[in-house]
């Protein structure tokens, strides 16, 4: 060890804050683990592959045995429903990471801080934004490889695009809530996932849901997840998407807000 | 003015009472040890001082800025080490530097500036730019001590420093601790480890079950519980309280020896011919004896005296590899609750 400095450096004075130190503070926190994004690639790889398959399974093992009315070729219907429920899954990293952080003490270090503590929550949901489109263009790549087609125009595609990512980012803050809650990594992994699994499937992702049984119905038509992927199926097929592209905004949008509210509350107080 | 101001600080957890109105007080430049076994209220004392926890009363004051009233002024001015080491392994050593001094409003080049300059104080140059997955436990201990060093703190915490850490590991560390209280730095350090409050803090507080049970320097405390005492390994663990009572008109206090233990350790004003006097009145009583010995006290007896309980509990056996160890003083006694 070489001789301290701690003695020369000059007395300390307050931090500058203000709006642009917000910014800055939430871009320093996503650029944390925009950084570590690609030495993770097995974590980018992962996230690749399960939706890579589930586009394969359920196109070459159901596609045969599912016919959906209106749409002659089922692949047109579920491509849809497969890019929301990937993007929604792609929204529990959220949860494993600030798990992760809490647990581990980075959140204590960083709340002790003179930054802006929702900086953590908002750096953290920016960059699993960018993972999530990063998955999003491998997935879209894979469905054109099989014979998935915009049948709408580009611009009804690239609104149904941005309309799965915003609805993916509203949900990021719902995993963001649950992960400054839950005590550990696994906890949080495994409570992000008994939602996650009725909502995208309990839905008209996979299926009509008037296939469904009577009392599963009302669920499975008003569910969010189900206005969306109808919006975003609608876009990509060139149909009119109707009610359902503004009610699915109007979700993504009160989902934002609450959630955000409630994550950062959380996060700011829980140790008090 | 001290760099940092307890009063009474009280905090409850449901039944639990993490503390109940302790006081103490920093002054500039020096190194406060918090003492204590797990559970007494050392890492909820340090929370409230960092801003991560509000009390429920009692006033927490850092450079004269009270931390309850103006979080983010007082969060300026300290460093915090916890008790995991805060870094994140997928940066590298430099990143995480520079990422906190970011956080610290620092200009960039400023920021990265103190990153290389912390690396290389904390022997971590050469590991600078490997991600901070592949660190030892030390190496990672030491980037979280200079993460917490890069805004220039006036007031450092260190939370249990050397918790976990092997042996080695462990001594390096003193020694950076060391070097930081040389060169000034206002440390809280809290440890379950009585050899470590000796050698690395200026002046103690104990603390058991939430209050200040005893302060001063190690030397101070040392002398509450007589000074000098004497270590008598018996052959038979039976024989414990009949040695008491034997010299108890010798001691000048309260003889102990712990549950299940052959060692009974008695304090006296004088140990001039003590041991051949305790073993010819052992030997009269017919008290078989394997080792008797003279000894300075150390603050495992400073810490029984206080609390009533040993520093060592749980596995039975207080002094688990006998009463040479006590000698050395290289031991680390780990203080469990009761």
């Amino acid at each position: 060890m070489t001789t301290a400095t701690a003695g020369t450096y000059p007395s300390v004075e307050d931090a500058p804050s203000g709006p642009g130190w917000a910014v800055r503070d939430c871009w320093t926190e996503a650029s944390r683990h925009l950084r570590a994004l690609p030495r993770n690639p097995e974590v980018l790889a992962f996230s690749t592959i399960q939706p890579v398959m589930f586009v394969l399974l359920f196109t070459y093992v159901f596609g045969g045995s599912i016919n959906v009315p209106g749409f002659g070729d089922y692949k047109q219907f579920l491509l849809p429903g497969i890019f929301a429920q990937t993007v929604l899954f792609g929204s529990t990293f959220a949860a494993v990471g600030l798990a992760e952080d809490m647990s581990k003490g980075i959140a204590d270090r960083l709340r002790s801080l003179p930054m802006y503590p929702a900086a953590v929550l908002v750096g953290r949901t920016f960059a699993d934004l960018i993972r999530n489109l990063l998955t999003f263009f491998v997935m879209l790549a894979v469905a054109f490889l099989i014979g998935f087609r915009f049948e709408g125009t580009l611009l009804e595609a690239l609104a149904a695009s941005l309309l799965l990512l915003s609805f993916a980012y509203a949900f990021t803050w719902v995993n963001a809530l649950l992960g400054v809650s839950v005590g550990s990594v696994e906890a949080a992994n495994s409570a992000s996932f008994t939602w996650i699994f009725p909502l995208t499937f309990v839905s008209s992702a996979f299926v009509d849901p008037r296939s469904m049984p009577s009392w599963l119905q009302p669920f499975a038509r008003n569910n969010p997840f189900t206005i969306a992927t109808n919006a975003v199926r609608a876009l990509y097929n060139g149909k009119e998407a109707g009610n359902d592209l503004w009610l699915a905004l109007a979700w993504a949008a009160g989902i934002t807000v609450v959630f955000a509210i409630l994550a950062v509350r959380k996060f700011t107080s829980s140790t008090r | 003015m001290s760099a940092v101001i307890a009063e009474g600080l009280s905090k409850r957890f449901g039944d639990t009472e993490a503390l109940r109105g302790v006081d103490f007080e920093i002054e500039r430049g020096k190194v406060l040890g918090l003492l204590g076994p797990n559970g007494a209220g050392k890492t909820t004392a340090v929370r409230i001082l960092c801003t991560l926890l509000r009390p429920d009363a009692g006033r927490a004051v850092i450079d004269g800025i009270d931390v309850v009233a103006e979080p983010r002024r007082a969060r300026a001015r300290i460093g915090l080490t916890g008790q995991f080491a805060a870094v994140d392994e997928r940066l590298t050593g430099f990143e995480n530097l520079q990422h906190v001094g970011r956080l610290f409003h620092l200009r960039t080049p400023e920021a990265r500036r103190r990153a290389r300059e912390l690396l290389e104080r904390f022997d971590l140059d050469e590991a600078g730019d490997r991600v901070a997955k592949t660190y030892s436990g030390g190496m990672r201990r030491r980037l979280d001590i200079a993460m917490s060093l890069i805004g220039q703190p006036s007031v450092l915490f260190l939370d249990e420093p050397t918790t976990g850490l092997d042996p080695r590991s462990r001594l390096g560390m003193w020694d950076v601790i060391e070097e930081l209280g040389r060169t000034g730095t206002t440390t809280l350090l809290t440890t379950q480890y009585l050899d470590e409050a000796d050698r690395l803090a200026d002046e103690i507080v104990v603390i058991d079950h939430g209050s200040a049970i005893a302060r001063g320097t190690a030397d101070e405390l040392k002398r509450q519980v007589g000074g000098e005492l004497v270590e008598i390994v018996l052959a038979d663990a039976a024989d414990a309280g009949r040695a008491i009572e034997l010299l108890a008109r010798r001691s000048c206090g309260p003889g102990k020896a712990e549950p299940g233990s052959d060692v009974v350790t008695i304090p006296v004003e004088d140990t001039t011919g003590i041991v051949p006097t305790v073993v010819r009145e052992l030997d009269r009583a017919g008290i078989a004896v394997v080792d008797v010995g003279a000894r300075g006290s150390t603050l495992d007896d400073v810490f029984f005296a206080l609390t009533g309980h040993p520093a060592e509990e749980g596995d039975g056996a207080a002094t688990p590899d006998g009463p040479a160890a006590g000698h050395d003083g290289g031991r680390s006694s780990k203080v469990e609750a009761s």
